[in-house]
């Protein structure tokens, strides 16, 4: 645990019946923007709903901006914004009303809570269509006024559960920077639970990854990224041409290795030796190394090995 | 830290002139805890007065007011009617009843969507999110039917009092028929928590307004025809207690000092109405949560 931690989780369990969805998780996430990174049911938005007080954990303690959770929820929420992963509205009202009523829920006072919802709807991109009634907005508009809703109220943290669902490509770029924006440059903590890596790598600086109701990896991304070896792309022609002897010699050798396409593979080379103990390999082998490339590690293959090993 | 591109169309994008808008941080002041419903409660009757059609209902939800009015004018001042409509304890009692239709449609039209709307539009995470409780959320749900309830029950009666004082030029009516304050006040609350609380844990039962106000009127209506089945056979109203409306009718006759019309006793009447509303107190409990937990 940092010090600098706004949330943090130690030994939370949470369970739906007999299915357990978050399973003895220990973590923190640091100030600034993180990432909450999971396949479909890894236990991302659960742990958003637990952070909320909406389900109550079997055992374990969380603390968000150093209030516990489970004996100050409200003093929580009215520092926390969070925008849902499914579609989410008041009924019968038109974007600046919903938003407005959001605020005095929050216990901003009715003339500050209109001029904010003003503001934010502006910010968000909805500033011509704020007085359209919300059931009329498209998936995209409706993403955009859930993040309105939550910052409407000015938290100093914010959960957003998968925030680009069902947005076209250029929506989903304008979310993206929205997000960056409200991380990087407006002071705003920001917890971002996506399955999507590019959104996480994109907007984040740390990144939680979750794997079946577990933590896999933490920490800074560039931190993950740094490899405790190195990556090559490889491609090779084998005396039979078939590649699959040749990764099975590379894995007994202790070399993590994918093929990526026919005769291209990515090989993790742990250890100092580098591509020198690929050269080796092939020659043993009799195979023939036609193209060797130093690959940068992104966050796909650090959410592949920490998933991997859990 | 190097930052990465962004997974599609990288360049600068109109987000840019999004930013541009601004995002300043609130140092306004905030509201004391314990206050949003009262938010929820002001939307909700401002919501439902903009309704014109709801507005007619309130409108003819104080016609027999008006009738009422005029009988104790006449009772009051046409020396001819004063023995024909002369104006009793009871005269409050069987406006009371007379309103219950009104507080019926009244309760369908404004309850049935209360919750059912918000769980139809996943507004429960929305509204849990915030700093305020389930109690809050529901209590300020409850104030929203609670008040257009009295507004057609406990006001118009309360007045018609005032009335009576006014027409008469005396107090003698008031003084000799005091306990018509406090019965007429709890009368209506109760006949107000009976109707609002079962109807809220109906409309949180389900997502669909339409189905909880059906719903509303076959709990009413099938009580009444069992009791009414059952007092066919059996030729005693022993069994009135299975009755909403006989409930709330015995209770509010013991409250007006008449002879009640059921062989109830009344504790039993309102031992049911407070299990009534303790049931509801329970659905709602259940069902009001910020995540729906499907185990």
């Amino acid at each position: 645990m940092t010090d600098t931690a706004v949330v943090t989780l130690e030994g939370v369990t949470v369970t739906y019946g007999r299915h357990a969805a978050l399973r003895d998780v220990t973590t923190a996430f640091a100030s600034g923007a993180v990432g909450l990174l999971g396949p479909n049911g890894a236990g991302k938005s659960t742990m958003l709903k637990a952070l909320l007080g909406f389900v109550a954990p079997t055992q374990g303690q969380m603390r968000v901006l150093g209030l516990d959770v489970a004996a100050a929820p409200l003093d929580i929420r009215a520092r926390v914004g969070y925008m849902p992963e499914s579609d989410a509205h008041i009924p019968g009202m038109n974007a600046v009303s919903f938003v407005a009523y959001c605020g005095e829920l929050a216990g901003l006072p009715r003339v500050d809570a209109m001029q904010r919802a003003h503001e934010v709807l502006f910010y968000v991109g909805l500033g011509e269509a704020r007085y359209r009634n919300v059931e009329t907005y498209s998936t995209g508009m409706k993403q955009r006024i859930k993040l309105a809703q939550a910052l409407v109220h000015d938290p100093d943290l914010l959960f957003l559960d998968e925030p680009t669902n069902g947005m076209d490509p250029k929506g989903r770029d304008e979310m993206l920077d929205l997000v960056r924006d409200l991380g990087h440059n407006k002071g705003v903590n920001l917890i971002l639970s996506s399955h999507l890596l590019p959104d996480v790598e994109y907007t984040c600086d740390s990144v939680v990854v979750m794997d079946k109701g577990r933590v896999a990896t933490a920490g800074a991304i560039d931190a993950l990224k740094q490899p405790r070896g190195r990556v090559y792309e490889l491609r090779v022609k084998t005396p039979t041409g078939a590649v699959e002897p040749f990764l099975e010699r590379l894995r007994a050798a202790g070399l993590d290795c994918h093929a990526t396409d026919e005769d291209v593979m990515r090989v993790f080379v742990p250890g100092e030796g580098g591509a020198h103990d690929l050269f080796a390999l092939a020659a043993a082998e009799r195979v023939q190394v036609r193209h060797l490339r130093p690959s940068v590690p992104t966050l796909e293959d650090v959410f592949a090995h920490a998933v991997g090993e859990s | 830290m190097s930052s990465p591109q962004p997974p599609a169309s990288a360049a600068p994008s109109p987000a840019t002139s999004i930013r541009d808008q601004g995002y300043r941080r609130y140092a306004g002041g905030r509201a004391p805890r314990g206050q949003a419903w009262i938010v929820i409660a002001r939307s909700g009757i401002r919501t439902m007065l903009g309704k014109k059609a709801f507005l007619g209902l309130l409108l003819l939800a104080w016609f027999p007011f008006f009738v009422r009015a005029v009988q104790i004018y006449a009772a009051a001042n046409l020396p001819q009617a004063s023995q024909l409509l002369a104006v009793t304890a009871e005269t409050f009692r069987q406006f009371l009843d007379q309103q219950e239709i009104f507080v019926f449609f009244i309760t369908v039209y404004v309850g049935a969507g209360l919750i059912a709307n918000d769980r139809r539009a996943n507004a429960l995470q929305i509204y849990l999110s915030k700093p305020l409780t389930r109690a809050e959320y529901v209590f300020g749900k409850f104030s929203i039917l609670a008040a257009f309830l009295l507004l057609v029950t406990w006001v118009p009666a309360m007045v018609l009092l005032l009335v009576q004082v006014a027409f008469a030029g005396n107090f003698s009516f008031f003084v000799n028929n005091v306990f018509l304050f406090p019965a007429i006040t709890v009368f209506a609350c109760i006949q107000v928590a009976l109707g609002a609380s079962t109807m809220l844990a109906l409309s949180s039962l389900s997502n669909s307004s339409r189905y909880v106000g059906i719903l509303y009127t076959a709990v009413v209506f099938f009580t009444q025809a069992i009791y009414g089945v059952l007092f066919a056979v059996t030729r005693t109203s022993s069994f009135s207690w299975l009755s909403f409306s006989a409930n709330l009718a015995q209770i509010g006759d013991v409250l007006f000092r008449l002879r009640p019309k059921y062989d109830t006793p009344w504790p039993v009447s309102f031992l049911v109405i407070a299990l009534v509303i303790a049931a509801s107190g329970f659905i709602l409990g259940r069902r009001v949560r910020g995540v729906e937990v499907v185990a």
